[in-house]
């Protein structure tokens, strides 16, 4: 069993919470201390979100943030040191997330080996669907790759995600790229039971799940919830790092506590 | 066995190509390659899409035996495939044409594009006005700038022209802000993609909307000089003229085919569009192609005087076309590109596109050291008249 695995079987029910930031956002050392703060704070699963010059998928607030750590020279490489270092002190499931260029670029043997060495438990490639991810798959011993399905999957593309991806489906929960929306979008209810229905893997709910209220329904009818944009907010409204830690903590509470009642 | 039968059932050009998007985008590409294959099929869309291109594009497009410029230059016969003829004045048209068919066949109500030198927004506004469709174009702030002939145009149209502020603000970004707009809007729009780039089946379905450049030249040039032309040359941004006019060509290995990259300030500076020439294979905008990066896999600025060649990355079949060998691919500098803009005003009296003025000025290279009774024929991708002011301010001429 994988790390990932491990965790999200050890909550017997609860509902996990997986928190996303962007590495290197304001900058790599500030990217350690924020990582144990969201540890301490109820976090089940952290992604570590790798800067990309072109995030399609990402929304205005992971693209400014994104923009803001390439311009402080984070690299792949670096945060998989970054990873090394976490590493010496935690246990907690870490999972990158990248577009698929920075790691192709890397090499995608040399990644796989690096970043199990260092401690990565999987990795989410959005823009590596099924269809491209052959050789990847191949070389990804000791990493889960987790899977998106989105609002518009087709029964038979949830079928084909269900029986390739590892630790958890990340599935999308609105048509849309990453960030705040004030309301779930409809249709999410009867998507994630179709999912549930077909695959047995857990299924989280990211993209457009911003606080309590929003992660408390999207909790209620999966295994948990994936908050990325609303933290990467947080640390980039909050210069003072002192205040940005209790922003964050209190922020991290509130939706533990919304999404297990 | 036809070689150059490709993509392949994946969508591949050999490594090339492919579709590296979010899940989102998977089923709408799946739906818009059935359907794209249903159309080519079938005769009604076919005779509607040549009637379209007959009566209200114009073509064909003349294919002109440039004398003065030949006599000019002392070596091969230039022919000249007039594309900037077209309504609207580029090549663009044949695919926006062919895409808004496709999209009133999907019962899908509203287009989006990107565009760069605006071209490609014109001719999707066009498309959009004369078939009824809703249409936004996503475009660099700063080419608003360079091309503000072209914004004011598409209003006109009845597009809505949406200034993009991310990144470089050129068609890079327009383009990563199209596809994010479509992430959200998948279910009622269709993205017109404006070259051969992005995710399968885009730059097939682009190619063969282009490929009739091609396959009108190869007959013209049979009726005017009985036979093939030695030598085909074309612009390269993200390769739609050049992949169309080379597309019926790639069989007859003997017509070498060369596309000619923007070199920018030059190839060793890092102000240059020449992907093909300078960059590495890498992921952009849905698919596997050579692309500018860094040696972290981050994308880096494209420059080029033109802002149609102004792009990082190039279409996949390009980057297996160099890779095969089959086409070669040359580079021509901001100044050439000038120099070869004014040699067309003068010998031919044809003010062609700052774009298409990169093809010419390799002409210009290429044609003094062939013989004179070998041919060479050149895309003519598009009229210059959007480029007039940036070439008046570069002059040093106020209009």
């Amino acid at each position: 069993m994988s790390r990932i695995e491990k965790r999200l079987a050890s909550l017997n029910g609860n509902k996990a919470l997986v928190a996303f930031y962007t590495a290197g956002d304001p900058d790599l050392s500030a990217s350690k201390d924020i990582f144990s703060v969201i540890e301490k704070n109820g976090a089940d699963i952290i992604e570590i979100g790798v800067p990309f010059s072109d995030p399609l998928a990402d929304g205005p607030t992971i693209q400014a943030s994104s923009h803001r750590s390439l311009l402080k020279g984070t690299t792949l490489k670096k945060i998989i040191e970054l990873v090394i270092d976490i590493r010496k002190t935690s246990e907690l499931p870490i999972i990158l997330m990248t577009s698929f260029n920075p790691v192709f670029v890397y090499g995608q043997k040399e990644f796989v080996n690096d970043a199990v060495k260092a401690g990565v438990d999987g990795v989410i490639i959005p823009d590596l669907p099924p269809e491209e991810a052959e050789e990847f798959l191949g070389l990804a011993e000791g990493l889960d790759m987790i899977f998106l399905l989105a609002p518009t999957s087709t029964p038979a593309r949830v079928q084909q995600v269900g029986k390739i991806s590892k630790g958890f489906i990340y599935y999308i929960s609105l048509t849309g790229t990453t960030g705040t929306k004030e309301a779930l979008s409809v249709g999410l209810e009867e998507k994630v039971k179709e999912i549930k229905n077909t695959v047995s893997l857990p299924v989280l709910v990211g993209f457009g799940v911003s606080g309590p209220e929003q992660a408390k329904q999207a909790a209620q009818i999966s295994d948990g919830v994936i908050i990325g944009s609303a933290i990467v907010k947080l640390i980039e409204a909050h210069s003072d790092p002192a205040e940005r830690d209790r922003k964050l903590a209190g922020f991290l509470a509130g939706i533990k506590k919304a999404i297990n009642p | 066995m036809n070689k150059h039968n490709l993509p392949d059932a994946k969508g591949h050009y050999g490594k090339f190509g492919g579709k590296y998007v979010i899940e989102t985008l998977m089923p709408a590409l799946q739906e818009l390659q059935t359907l794209y294959e249903e159309a080519k099929e079938d005769p009604k869309f076919k005779e509607d899409l040549s009637y379209y291109l007959k009566h209200y594009v114009g073509r064909p497009t003349a294919l002109y035996f440039a004398e003065r410029l030949t006599k000019h230059l002392g070596g091969a016969k230039i022919y000249l495939k007039r594309e900037d003829l077209t309504h609207t004045g580029a090549h663009k048209i044949n695919n926006t044409i062919g895409s808004a068919l496709l999209t009133q066949r999907m019962g899908k109500k509203r287009v989006i594009a990107e565009t760069g030198a605006g071209q490609h927004g014109v001719a999707t506004a066009t498309a959009a006005s004369l078939f009824g469709l809703e249409c936004d174009v996503f475009m660099g702030e700063e080419d608003m700038k360079r091309q503000s002939l072209n914004v004011f145009k598409m209003r006109l149209l009845g597009a809505n022209v949406i200034p993009v502020t991310s990144g470089t603000r050129t068609l890079k970004d327009a383009t990563s802000e199209a596809i994010r707009n479509w992430i959200t809007t998948v279910e009622t729009t269709h993205y017109i993609i404006g070259s051969v780039v992005g995710p399968h089946p885009y730059p097939m379905i682009v190619r063969d909307f282009q490929k009739i450049i091609g396959e009108e030249s190869t007959q013209q040039i049979m009726e005017m000089e009985s036979r093939l032309p030695d030598t085909c040359v074309a612009c390269v941004g993200g390769g739609s003229n050049s992949m169309g006019l080379f597309y019926p060509f790639l069989e007859n290995e003997e017509v070498k085919l060369v596309g000619v990259e923007a070199a920018g300030l030059g190839v060793d500076t890092d102000k240059h569009g020449a992907s093909l020439t300078k960059g590495s294979p890498g992921v952009l905008h849905g698919m596997m192609s050579y692309l500018l990066h860094d040696d972290g896999g981050q994308v880096t600025e494209a420059h080029s005087i033109s802002a149609g060649l102004d792009y990082p990355g190039v279409g996949c079949e390009h980057s297996y076309l160099r890779d095969s060998g089959r086409a070669t691919y040359a580079t021509i500098t901001d100044a050439e590109a000038l120099e070869g803009f004014k040699l067309l005003c003068s010998k031919e009296g044809i003010i062609p596109a700052l774009e298409s003025s990169h093809a010419i000025a390799h002409v210009a290279k290429l044609a003094p050291k062939m013989k004179k009774d070998e041919i060479i024929l050149v895309c003519l991708s598009g009229r210059g008249d959007k480029d007039v002011n940036q070439i008046a301010d570069k002059m040093g001429v106020s209009l």
